[in-house]
């Protein structure tokens, strides 16, 4: 087991920068989650951690050692592949084995290890099987398998379920939950699905164009992003953003309309101010159909008209205007509504978030 | 009474099933049936005479028959093998290329672009024991102080004659072998490093694995190619001297040709088909494993 540690990491093809420069230091036996839009350099910066893509920059540390200039195979880790990128003229068990007959590990403790995984993660009906005889969803789980089998020092994920169905998704992130609990190592996850980042993940690192925005655990990237692209990709349905002006202690919106500042933020910003503002569909709801988290003084109220409403069973995404524009908020205990129903909405502003228009970041202190 | 039609169909396929009769069926049956007569072209009338199965007694306990045959066997699997591991690494090389791959695979299939008779003249050249381009270059560097035979002793002229099929025929093994290369997904490949290997047992337990059934089509498609082999083996030596060369095609030939004993190269000439067989048969399998084992959905 070993700490990874990024230090001014950066990729160049050709004169194109894809990572600038990012800094990361991940725990022994820690779960960080990659995240971010696509073409954002996820896979990049995994694929150099592997020892797969030439490095144009700064250092890679695994358990304390430069790797910069070591082949993959000396770095000790384990890749988990987007396509499984299973051996296809292998059995299962050849695919869990090869690792270790390459290591030349003895023939009984081999099949040890290989009976071990297999047992862990379900396989033990299909070893015998080739790759091209396996559903995906199996596939999926000898990628794990051979991953494990190794004992690695590190895990490299890249999008393991992105080719899974919804449910069968659901159902491996649980199994990776487990298996990391089980085995506790070093893993690093790329996904581009922030749930689960958010699910699996000790800490998140969200990624944008090459640069990292924010580290932090799944509660601190939720709770206290730190820039307004962060707000915007954690959390679903996103976040409500809209640009506004500070003037008069309120906060007003191009189309005129405006909400009172929020006490929290009335150091911070001064009047001309330009602002994004920012409030989670759960901090938005019907009067009476929210749970409130913060003072009730802070809690404003407006009569808005729905526009469009989303019934998920045991709650409702409700559209409704304001200012010219759709806010999405969360109704629990759901009652009927249609577009056009005029419906009194709690802005719960102690939960509010500003974002400096120029910068993106955030104006919390 | 109504006159018998042939319905559309029929009506249709028949000039193809004439063609098609005339020019394939009709002189298989007849090369046949003359396997099995003591038929010479000098003398028509023989061509109806049955002797049963005596030609191919014949030519079974004939050494010199078997000898060629030996031979024919020992170019396919010399040749056979070396166009593999030559084609194998030069598509390697090919794929590895980052820049002019497309010149580089272009260049690769010239020799694929020459008649074999024009191979055979060139080879036929080179090896020439008194102009020819490869004593000259040996002398010259000093190597060799005498010229050396090397169409007229037996073993030299067989390794010449290799070395002009090799060199025709390489480019197939490699254009093949590179078509597999290029279709190969790259991730196993990663996924290989990843798990330990060296480059070395990357390409023995991952790569090879993948691009045998490309080499396998290959074979295929060669094994039918040099056991026809005639053309450079006719222009370079003729099978000669003294039959020191001579392979199944030129024996055939010769017997039908210059003997004029039609009946029994043709008796020959079914017999060595045996041998296309075989060979053809062993790829076809090989290649079904290989296919099976790599999960190939083709
Ligand atoms: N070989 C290459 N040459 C040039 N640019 C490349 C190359 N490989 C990747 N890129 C660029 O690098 C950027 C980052 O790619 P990367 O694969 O890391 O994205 P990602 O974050 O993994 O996205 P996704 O979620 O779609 O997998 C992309 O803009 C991509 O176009
Ligand atoms: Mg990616």
């Amino acid at each position: 087991m070993a700490t990874v540690s990024l230090k001014k990491l950066t990729k160049r093809y050709g004169t194109m920068e894809i990572v600038h420069g990012i800094d990361l230091d991940v725990g022994d036996r820690e779960f960080i989650a990659l995240v971010g839009p696509s073409g954002c350099g996820k896979s990049t910066t995994l694929r150099m951690i592997a020892g797969l893509e030439e490095i144009s920059g700064g250092t890679i540390e695994i358990g304390e050692r430069v790797v910069n200039d070591l082949p993959p195979r000396s770095r000790n880790i384990s890749m988990v592949f987007q396509s499984y990128a299973l051996y296809p003229h292998m059995t299962v068990r050849e695919n869990l084995g090869f690792s270790l007959k390459i290591a030349g590990v003895a023939k009984e403790e081999t099949d040890r290890r290989v009976a071990e995984a297999s047992a862990i993660l379900g396989l033990d009906a299909l070893l015998e099987r080739r790759p091209s005889q396996l559903s995906g969803g199996q596939r999926q789980r000898v990628a794990m398998g051979r991953a494990i089998v190794r004992d690695p020092d590190v895990f490299l994920f890249d999008e393991p379920l992105s080719n899974l169905d919804a449910k069968l998704r659901t159902q491996m992130r649980t199994e990776i939950k487990k298996l990391h609990a089980k085995v506790k190592s070093t893993v690093i996850y790329v996904t581009h699905d922030q749930v689960e980042a958010m699910t699996l993940a000790d800490r998140i690192v969200i990624m944008r164009e090459g640069y990292i925005e924010q580290v932090g655990t799944p509660d601190e990237v939720f709770k206290r992003p730190a820039t307004r692209f962060v707000a915007g990709f954690i959390g679903s349905p996103p976040m409500n953003l809209h640009e506004a002006t500070v003037a008069d202690g309120r906060l007003v919106f191009s189309g005129g309309g405006s909400l009172p500042l929020p006490g929290r933020f009335k150091a911070t910003v001064s009047a001309g101010d330009k602002v994004v503002f920012g409030l989670r569909p759960d901090d938005l709801y019907p009067v009476g159909h929210g749970l409130q988290s913060g003072d009730a003084a802070d809690v404003h109220e407006l009569e808005l008209p729905v526009t469009v409403t989303e019934p998920l069973g045991n709650e409702t995404l409700v559209f409704s205007e304001f200012d010219g524009r759709d806010w999405v908020s969360r109704m629990l205990n759901p009652k009927p509504l249609k577009a056009g129903d005029r419906v009194a909405m709690s802005f719960d502003l102690s939960q509010a978030h500003l974002f400096s228009a120029e910068t993106g970041k955030s104006l919390r202190t | 009474m109504k006159a018998r039609r042939l319905s559309a169909p029929t009506l249709l396929l028949l000039p193809a099933v004439i063609v098609l009769a005339a020019v394939v069926v009709v002189p298989l049956i007849l090369s046949f049936y003359s396997s099995f007569t003591p038929f010479r072209l000098t003398r028509p009338e023989t061509f109806f005479t049955f002797i049963g199965l005596r030609n191919y007694q014949r030519i079974l306990s004939d050494w010199n028959f078997w000898v060629a045959f030996g031979r024919t066997v020992l170019l396919l699997t010399v040749a056979l093998n070396l166009e593999m591991l030559l084609g194998l690494g030069l598509a390697l090389l090919v794929e590895k290329a980052t820049r002019g791959q497309r010149v580089l695979r272009t260049i690769m299939m010239f020799p694929m672009m020459f008649s074999p008779i024009l191979v055979g003249f060139q080879f036929k050249f080179m090896f020439n024991d008194n102009i020819g381009l490869v004593n000259n270059a040996l002398q010259s560097l000093g190597l060799t102080e005498r010229a050396i035979p090397w169409l007229i002793d037996g073993k030299l002229a067989f390794a010449a004659i290799s070395i002009a099929e090799i060199w025709s025929s390489t480019s197939i093994f490699a254009i093949l072998i590179l078509a597999g290369l290029l279709a190969m997904p790259k991730e196993p490949v990663e996924a290989a490093r990843v798990d330990g290997c060296t480059p070395w047992q990357t390409f023995r337990y991952v790569t090879l694995p993948f691009v045998m059934p490309f080499a396998y089509i290959a074979m295929t498609i060669r094994s039918l190619d040099v056991a026809r082999a005639y053309d450079i083996v006719k222009i370079m030596t003729d099978g000669g001297p003294a039959g020191r060369t001579e392979l199944l095609w030129t024996l055939i030939a010769r017997t039908a040709y210059s003997d004029a004993r039609m009946g029994q190269a043709n008796a020959m000439a079914y017999f060595s088909i045996l041998l296309s067989i075989v060979f053809t048969v062993y790829f076809f399998r090989k290649l079904a494993a290989a296919r099976t084992q790599i999960g190939a959905e083709w």
